[in-house]
């Protein structure tokens, strides 16, 4: 028997801290949502648009999977493993906090905002050593098809992280459809991210910002109803 | 009122600074550490806390003594993994575990 949950954008957590607006699919910081909580292994989803010359300072990570999506702008990243880094939109970034980290993320430009999506994902490692890692993706390559960005394989297409997911972004044009067959094995579910557009999944629509979280089922029929950009996170259900 | 007290152990000095500062500032709640299994035992002993929360960097044999043993003794708190990343996660972890 195949499941869903829908996560409307108006129904997430909502944070304005003047500096930072941010939307909260899952309880995050003072947003406490007892049925919201995670979805399998997918633990945090914040969008995230940060002011100009401003940003997260100094802060400890541990035992979670970090992986950072700019959408708009450029952030920057110091780590206390002595990287400096700017991400920007079509990179990803993704770190592996396991024994203990402290980073900042700034805006890196004084006068334009950063739009980004902040992932946490737990791992299937408690404690392993802190590693930082980034990539730049070629944009066409999701256009109207699915591009892989993360999987568990450092060999793989994309960035890897310590846990059994797979994600994927598509850019489509109105009317184009694509089938994702799920990579893990069984008990691992899928969760439909709208970054912007209309898309259709497995006959339930989706807007802008929207979340549907699917498990138990093989495959996911998409279909972008309007011109539509999305993430997909194939996460454990159980680890 | 009556605080809520919170013991977090983990071996990493400047997160556990951190983590305690993230849970006194809920006024609700009172937090302290411990680095090692003998002070976390000790801190045990000494005051009664409604949660433990291991933190990072905490081996699987002491995990699994330091969870022996407080059950033994007082068989109702709750332990919970903490999973770090500022104030991110905490109340959420410390709400969920106290609900039941």
């Amino acid at each position: 028997m195949a499941y869903t949950i829908l996560h409307k954008a108006e129904g997430r957590g909502h944070a304005n801290h003047g500096w930072l607006n941010s939307f909260h699919t899952f309880s995050f910081g003072s947003y406490y949502n007892p049925q919201a909580m995670n979805f399998g292994a997918l633990r945090v989803l914040n969008d995230d648009t940060v002011s100009g010359g401003m940003g997260f300072g100094r802060h400890p990570h541990d035992n979670m999977e970090i992986i950072s999506i700019p959408l708009e702008g450029d952030l920057e990243h110091k780590d206390s493993m002595g990287n400096t880094a700017i991400i920007r939109k079509g990179d990803i970034q993704a770190m592996s906090a396991g024994t203990g980290i402290y980073h900042s993320e700034q805006n890196a430009h004084e006068n334009e905002q950063v739009k980004f999506l902040q992932i946490w994902i737990y791992p299937n490692q408690k404690n392993v050593e802190p590693r930082y890692d980034q990539l730049t993706l070629n944009l066409a390559d999701r256009h109207n098809r699915l591009q892989q960005i993360l999987s568990p394989n450092p060999d793989d297409e994309g960035i890897w992280i310590y846990q059994n997911a797979w994600f994927h972004m598509g850019k489509f044009d109105q009317g184009k459809s694509t089938k994702y067959e799920f990579k893990g094995k069984a008990h691992n579910g899928v969760y439909a991210f709208v970054l912007n557009g209309e898309i259709t999944v497995n006959g339930q629509k989706l807007n802008t910002r929207d979340g549907l979280g699917s498990w138990d089922i093989d495959a996911l029929e998409i279909t972008a109803d309007t011109e539509a950009e999305f993430l997909l996170m194939e996460v454990p259900m159980v680890f | 009122m009556e605080k809520t007290k919170i013991l977090a152990i983990g071996r990493h000095p400047e997160i556990m600074q951190t983590v305690v500062r993230l849970i006194n500032n809920n006024p609700e709640w009172e937090g302290a550490s411990a680095l090692t299994d003998k002070d976390a035992v000790q801190a045990f002993d000494h005051e009664i806390f409604d949660l433990i929360m291991l933190c990072s960097g905490i081996e699987p044999e002491s995990e699994e003594n330091l969870r022996t043993y407080f059950t033994a003794h007082r068989p109702a708190v709750k332990i919970i993994q903490h999973y770090g990343g500022g104030s991110g996660l905490l109340t959420a972890e410390v709400y969920e575990a106290l609900k039941g």
